[in-house]
């Protein structure tokens, strides 16, 4: 070590990258050396600045040490892959747990800040050495931060692409619940991608099941905007020209308002006010009528 | 191509087999209207199922040979509309408004048959 310390601080002969990996390799071992302290003093840093709230003091512990090390080795080898892979590793546990963007890129630059704190400390003596130190200290660090943040966000994107696509798989079921009548539940935000689907599903459902009625229920839907409005007229006269009449149940009164604030013309659309009525007026229709079986027996 | 036209009792049944030029489509039009009057038929069923594209004057023609039909006394239903067609139709604002349309063939004599029983019911 004493022989690696010593190259760096003889300039002269040696080209700039091969100074920059000797004082790596000498910031490197100082980091390994003082491993424990450096780590204990960040673990105090993180809980100082209420970062992690979400995580016990031991976790945060642990994983200061395996974000250290894999810090360390990054700084050493100058390959991100294995801090990047760690990092993918880390936002799949931390995310589910409430681990917000600004905490975990917080953590980093408070690594940045307790490392650069003890080379000031290391090298006060030397301000010559201590800037070529943090010449060499600094890109990498910030390259660090960098790959650690972007890997958090990139797995938070991934997680919620993925929820995204469940949501849309899940949520655009067509019920038959008799004979030729239909029913369609819609739960959460439609966007226009949604509505499409929803009508073509819709639309293949009538064909495939002969219906003739078809209740639409959008008490699960919190809110709506003109276009889905639109969409949703759209559909039920689409199902209309198949032959089929489309029962609307289930508008909150929130919807209704912004219904008739926007102006959009529901005129053509038949509405009950929810599942129960639009099933009854639907049975109605198609000539059902559902009596008691007390009622039922004298006949 | 010469679209088809079938009496079958009451009723006049026109099936599209395949794409209509806009002339056909106007010589189906005046056929249905006057069939109509000479069998003193009750009702019109046109079947478009196998049309997989419906332009505007297609639509307005068969909206026109509904609205000239009921005219004449017969009732008009537009049978077989595909779920594709049906949602190109209303995103072009092609809606056939006021012109009763059914699934397919069998749905649309039931709508005629029981048009026709309410009509005798009335008087």
């Amino acid at each position: 070590m004493t022989a690696k310390e010593a190259n760096p601080s003889q300039p002269g002969g040696k080209s700039r990258t091969e100074d920059t990996a000797a004082l790596l390799r000498e910031l490197v071992a100082h980091l390994r050396q003082n491993r424990t302290q450096l780590r204990e003093e960040w673990a105090r840093r993180i809980t100082q600045a209420k970062l992690l709230t979400a995580m016990t003091e031991e976790e945060i512990f642990a994983e200061a040490t395996s974000v250290y090390d894999n810090y360390v080795e990054a700084l050493e080898t100058g390959t991100f892959e294995a801090l990047q892979a760690y990092a993918r590793n880390l936002s799949e546990r931390i995310i589910p747990r409430g681990v917000e963007t600004h905490e975990v890129v917080g953590i980093v630059l408070l690594l940045r800040d307790v490392l650069a704190r003890s080379l000031f400390a290391k090298y006060h003596e030397d301000f010559d050495k201590l800037n070529r130190i943090l010449d060499a200290y600094e890109p990498a660090a910030n390259r660090i931060a960098n790959t650690v943040a972007v890997g958090f966000v990139q797995e938070r994107e991934r997680i919620i692409r993925q929820q995204q696509e469940a949501i849309r798989e899940l949520s655009t079921p067509v019920l038959q619940v008799r004979e030729r009548l239909l029913i369609l539940p819609i739960i959460g935000v439609i966007d226009p991608q949604r509505a499409r689907q929803l009508t073509e599903q819709l639309l293949r459902a009538i064909r495939a099941n002969r219906a003739k009625v078809v209740v639409i229920d959008i008490t699960g839907v919190a809110a709506m905007d003109s276009n889905v409005a639109n969409h949703l007229v759209q559909t039920v006269e689409a199902a209309r020209l198949l032959g089929a009449t489309v029962i609307v149940t289930g508008l909150s009164p929130e919807i209704a308002q912004t219904l008739v604030t926007i102006g959009v013309d529901l005129s053509e659309m038949a509405t009950v006010g929810d599942l129960q009525g639009g099933i009854e007026e639907a049975e109605r229709l198609l000539g059902y009528k559902v009596v008691p079986q007390a009622e039922a027996q004298p006949a | 191509m010469e679209v088809p036209i079938l009496k079958q009792g009451d009723y006049l049944i026109a099936s599209i087999q395949s794409a209509l030029t806009d002339a056909d489509l106007s010589q189906l039009r005046e056929a249905l209207v006057e069939r109509v009057g000479r069998f003193r038929s009750r009702g019109v069923i046109v079947d478009v199922t196998a049309l997989d594209v419906m332009d505007s004057f297609a639509v307005r023609t068969l909206r026109d040979i509904a609205h000239m039909a009921r005219l004449r006394g017969a009732e008009t239903v537009i049978v077989g509309i595909q779920p594709e067609v049906a949602f190109a139709m209303v995103q072009l604002g092609l809606t056939l408004k006021g012109v009763a349309t059914a699934l397919d063939l069998e749905e649309g004599l039931i709508f005629l048959n029981r048009r026709g029983k309410e009509r005798v019911d009335r008087g």
